[in-house]
């Protein structure tokens, strides 16, 4: 049944968020701590258990897959409600800050990756 | 009349009506794609670049901070953009994604989380310093804004810096999002994202839910899970890190 992934998927997030929140609570900050990445690896673990009783049939996959095909529309509707106003007009600093933080933070990625590699191939 | 009715049956169906106009806004972005680029820039990316530029319009036209959502008409592309579905959205991207790969990278992803706010939160500092700001909680409140829009308030709040530098650091948190978003298909193949190891360090140093989830999806949408993962814990870390360590360091050298 379609629901069972709906539901699976809805319960893998609501575990993950409230794994996040508690994280959050008790590190002091304000703020949900990797909620998402932990009901992703929940939804991984469920999804790949080696069990027969937990194997989803292909129409309680689609329940999954369906949002995970709405993802890009999704995020074209989260660009279109952004504030891009504020983030022009709020005079240069925010937006060199911005800027120069991004170009920074992508010069890293090759550094990083490569060091990941090398971890790799020392192992 | 005619108009009057079809106004109150598409605002009654936000969200409905927001599956028609993204629908229509994707459509025709795939044909600008096929047509005008030759496939040359991916559907996606227009189509995220042309929800920015609706974003930029409905904020201008309104005054409001939701973008093209602030339009009463199309108020639900904010339900159907928001953080809920596009948090559901995500996880159910994890579906299929391989679990050795992020196993494999699991400390290198950690470290580029650290390294990722470290990095923007001291480029946002000097920005500060330079454009003549010395006082340690504003410099600090900005260079956590450079992190995440989320960071910069939230640190600002707890150290007591006004409001105005909260915004600030708002603004530039929104610009490095847009930034990310923008620029990310554009960068990839120089920068080497093409491969799910990259892409887990791309998501811990950009940290930008928003950004990353958008700038994945406008480069190769099978990279999504593996930076959404490591992008998730950014934000936290942030403010973890952000009114602590990281103010205190900069006391040491204002």
């Amino acid at each position: 049944m379609v629901i069972y992934g709906v539901a699976l998927l809805s319960f893998c997030m609501l575990i993950g968020m409230f794994a996040g929140d508690l994280l959050g609570e008790v590190l002091g900050v304000q703020a949900n701590v990797g909620g998402v990445g932990v009901a992703m690896i929940l939804l991984l673990l469920l999804s790949n258990f080696d069990s027969r009783r937990l194997t989803l049939s292909p129409i309680t996959e689609q329940g999954v897959g369906f949002w995970s095909a709405m993802y890009i529309p999704i995020v074209v509707a989260m660009a279109a409600q952004q504030n891009v106003v504020g983030a022009l007009s709020s005079g240069w600093m925010a937006i060199v800050a911005g800027v120069v933080a991004v170009a920074a933070s992508f010069a890293m990625i090759p550094v990083l990756a490569r060091v990941g590699h090398g971890d790799q191939d020392a192992s | 009349m005619l108009l009057d009715v079809l106004g109150r049956v598409m605002s009654a169906n936000g969200l409905i009506t927001a599956f028609v106009f993204v629908g229509a806004l994707v459509w025709v972005s795939y044909l600008i794609s096929s047509t005008l680029t030759r496939g040359r820039i991916h559907g996606s990316a227009i189509a995220i670049a042309l929800g920015l530029v609706l974003a930029w319009y409905g904020g201008l036209s309104t005054g409001g901070s939701r973008g093209i959502a602030d339009l009463p008409l199309l108020a639900g592309v904010g339900t159907m953009g928001g953080a809920m579905l596009r948090d559901f959205a995500i996880v159910a991207t994890a579906f299929g994604a391989d679990l050795r790969t992020l196993k494999k990278a699991g400390l290198v992803g950690a470290m580029s989380i650290v390294i990722g706010v470290l990095l923007s939160f001291v480029v946002g500092a000097v920005v500060a310093v330079l454009f003549g700001y010395t006082d340690p909680v504003a410099v600090t409140t900005i260079g956590a804004g450079a992190a995440t829009y989320i960071v910069g308030p939230v640190t600002g709040t707890a150290l007591g810096a006004s409001s105005d530098i909260i915004a600030l650091s708002v603004a530039a948190g929104l610009t490095k999002s847009v930034l990310v978003m923008v620029g990310t298909p554009l960068v990839a193949p120089r920068i080497g994202l093409n491969t799910p190891h990259a892409a887990l360090i791309y998501g811990g140093l950009m940290g930008t839910t928003s950004g990353v989830a958008g700038g994945l999806a406008a480069t190769d949408p099978t990279l999504v899970p593996y930076g959404a993962m490591t992008a998730t814990f950014y934000t936290g870390v942030g403010c973890l890190l952000a009114p602590s360590v990281l103010y205190l360091g900069v006391r040491v050298f204002l």
